[in-house]
């Protein structure tokens, strides 16, 4: 006889750990990346973890005092000190015999590519020994959408109004971080959590600044449907917006997913409420320079180590 | 041993004997002999201490409370912007129960720059939340920041050391430097009764309603007040140990006096001098020099000051649109205490010497008039 229900047993492979670090009762919009973000960067990197989180949707998520959502402890730390309060956080703990517990620095793109800016390019720098990790929602969404330098160019906000939507282009973080020389930089994506998760635990092994920037999106914030915030992930990807790569020592760039066929921008961005305003002539010049951005990194690729 | 020191390394030294863990600090004149002579203490292993040079005041101050946050005694120094552009911090400070000890030596603020000595750098963050010692040698720097980690680890309360720029920063005294094993025996280690680690996972300082906010902050101030005694009580059993005595606030003179001079800092020697010129011409003066700021010690204020028949307060430093500071503080402390008449003087901002003549000005106008003839008294300013 044959045992079908075994069979269906060992077809099922599980490429995450099974552990969760996250629970329900946290305070998250519904189809939240941010939320994602946490629950997968916890699962590489366990329970002996110390977080530092600086006004961000996060401040909120967790659970009002005295509740946590989270497992591993928490320092909720002043807006711009996310990097230097992680990095003061492990000498601490150094010094108290601790040598073990990862701290993470976890902050939106607000506290990182804006605010933060100082006292993470000071760690990095200095080469402190943490992990910096940006949720990505690409403007202040815990403060209600206000536009930050992570906000993409086109993109409505509550000050860039559709009149005046934002016409600058998104600050490259990740070539900033990647010029201090730090050891690990990397891009990461909510929907490809086995990439994200890879990541992680890469950066867990490695001593210095290790920078994660990922890609959170934010259905409240970009005007897009909760049960589309897996394919936003995606199509970001696919459109090579938001390309996954890896920087080393600031010099060896590798990219992880290069699309067989690259999506147009269009598909991306008619998804989201944020864009809707914009006309034909409008998405072609986001095209344009995510064509060349995207040049851009094929050639640093191609000439690592750089 | 004794040892001739300049103020500044008189921090260093205090700072090394309290054995502190995680040192953060950025440069600004006047403070930079402190953490020079840190770092130097950290590169050759005399201090057993992670030494973190940030690039900015703000950042200092945000890693000496992660570091803190852990269980680490951490120690930074400023001045002035620095001190300014930590402010945030130092309410994170006292509002996270984070006993941070912080050398701040007075300096004026710009505009336009000034390196010289002014108090409205640290008495603009006088209600952060943080015990404020204002020094007026350098042994009582160096004793100041041993007996702060003391008190501020046992009130969870940050503590802030305050000395002039350059007249005590910058000046050369003999300094007493104890033996290690003696202050190990005065100050044990830091072990607070929270601290952040994987093992008991917390969240500090999160989301608090209206429900739970005024409670923390009615508790720091039922902890201040417990401040003031155990200030004295830890002076006394330092004296105990090594034989000075330190205290909230320094009397000279003021048994009998009838003019008693307030003072702060370093001007307090020099009230002493004027004190004893006046008193060989036969004029019973007094100094009352007040070492602690916050807690304000009230009951030694009254207790010494209503016995005067005439207070001056000597202010190096204004609340412009109200008067000096340490005036404001004294005479809310007099209030429905004393009737004595209290005069206020404004001198010596910006570094400008404050000398045996401008003692002799401020105690011939208390001496001649009744009741202060103006709100403000201004000593040396050219109007």
């Amino acid at each position: 006889m044959n045992h079908p229900q075994k069979k269906k047993q060992n077809k099922m492979r599980l490429t995450l750990p099974l552990e969760e670090y996250m629970h329900s009762g946290h305070l998250a919009c519904q189809g939240c990346g941010a939320t994602l973000a946490m629950r997968y960067v916890l699962k590489a990197l366990g329970q002996r973890t110390a977080l530092c989180i600086p006004a961000c949707c996060w401040s909120v998520i967790d659970g009002p005092f005295p509740y946590s959502s989270l497992d591993v402890p928490i320092f909720h730390c002043a807006f711009e000190t996310a990097a230097i309060s992680a990095a003061g956080l492990k000498a601490g703990l150094e010094m108290v015999g601790d040598h073990e517990t990862q701290v993470v620095a976890w902050a939106g793109d607000g506290g990182t590519f804006d605010i933060g800016i100082q006292a993470l390019s000071g760690v990095a720098e200095r080469n402190d020994d943490i992990i910096y990790v940006c949720y990505d929602n690409e403007a202040y969404m815990n403060t209600g959408i206000q536009r930050s330098s992570a906000t993409p160019f086109g993109a409505w906000t509550t000050t860039t109004p559709v009149k005046h939507y934002k016409n600058r282009p998104k600050k490259d973080i990740d070539a900033i971080l990647a010029a201090h020389r730090i050891p690990y930089v990397a891009t990461a994506n909510i929907s490809y959590p086995e990439d994200l998760y890879r990541k992680v635990l890469k950066a867990k092994n490695i001593k210095g600044t290790r920078f994660i920037h990922i890609y959170a999106p934010c259905p409240s914030g970009w005007k897009t449907r909760p049960e589309d915030t897996i394919k936003l992930g995606k199509l970001a990807v696919q459109t090579c917006i938001f390309p996954l790569f890896e920087v080393e020592e600031g010099s060896t760039w590798k990219i992880n997913i290069k699309p067989r066929e690259k999506k147009p921008v269009e598909e991306y961005l008619m998804r989201q409420g944020r864009f809707r305003h914009l006309t034909a002539e409008a998405i072609a010049l986001i095209q344009e320079e995510v064509d060349r951005r995207w040049a851009r990194l094929l050639k640093y690729e191609e000439t690592s180590p750089l | 041993m004794r040892k001739v020191l300049m103020g500044n390394h008189a921090l260093s030294y205090g700072a090394m004997l309290s054995r502190v863990q995680v040192v953060a600090a950025y440069p600004i004149t006047p403070q930079t002999q402190v953490v020079e002579l840190l770092s130097e203490m950290c590169a050759e292993k005399i201090l057993d201490a992670q030494f973190i040079k940030v690039e900015s005041e703000h950042s200092a101050m945000a890693a000496c409370l992660g570091a803190s946050l852990a269980g680490a005694r951490t120690f930074t120094a400023t001045s002035a912007q620095g001190l300014a552009l930590m402010h945030e911090l130092l309410h994170w400070a006292s509002g996270g129960r984070l006993p941070v000890v912080l050398g701040n030596i007075n300096r004026a603020m710009a505009p336009g720059w000034s390196i010289w000595t002014d108090q409205n750098d640290s008495l603009s963050q006088r209600d952060t939340g943080w015990m404020q010692f204002y020094c007026g040698s350098n042994q009582e720097v160096l004793d100041s920041v041993i007996q702060a980690f003391k008190v501020a680890e046992k009130l969870h309360i940050p503590a802030m050391i305050i000395l002039d720029a350059f007249s005590l920063s910058h000046t050369y005294e003999i300094v007493d430097v104890p033996d290690q094993e003696k202050v190990d025996k005065f100050l044990p280690p830091f072990q607070p009764k929270f601290r952040l680690t994987p093992d008991e996972p917390h969240a500090f300082g999160g989301l608090t309603s209206p429900e739970h906010y005024f409670e923390l902050r009615y508790k720091l101030q039922k902890d201040m007040e417990k401040a003031p005694a155990l200030i004295e009580e830890t002076g006394q059993e330092f004296e105990e140990l090594f034989g000075r005595k330190l205290g909230l606030v320094d009397p000279y003179k003021c048994d009998d006096a009838e003019i008693i001079l307030v003072t702060s800092g370093t001007t307090g020697y020099t009230a002493r001098v004027a004190v004893d010129h006046f008193r060989e011409k036969g004029l019973k003066v007094g100094n009352l020099r007040i070492r602690v700021l916050r807690p304000f010690p009230f009951e030694k204020v009254q207790s010494i000051l209503s016995h005067a028949k005439k207070v001056a307060v000597i202010d190096r430093n204004i609340s412009y649109g109200h008067h000096g500071i340490f005036y404001q503080e004294v005479k809310s402390a007099l209030y429905g205490n004393s009737s004595v008449p209290v005069f206020g003087y404004i001198t010596g901002l910006g570094g400008r010497d404050i000398t045996l003549n401008t003692f002799q000005k401020i105690i011939e106008e208390t001496q001649r008039n009744e009741t202060p003839p103006e709100r403000i008294s201004w000593i040396g300013v050219k109007k």
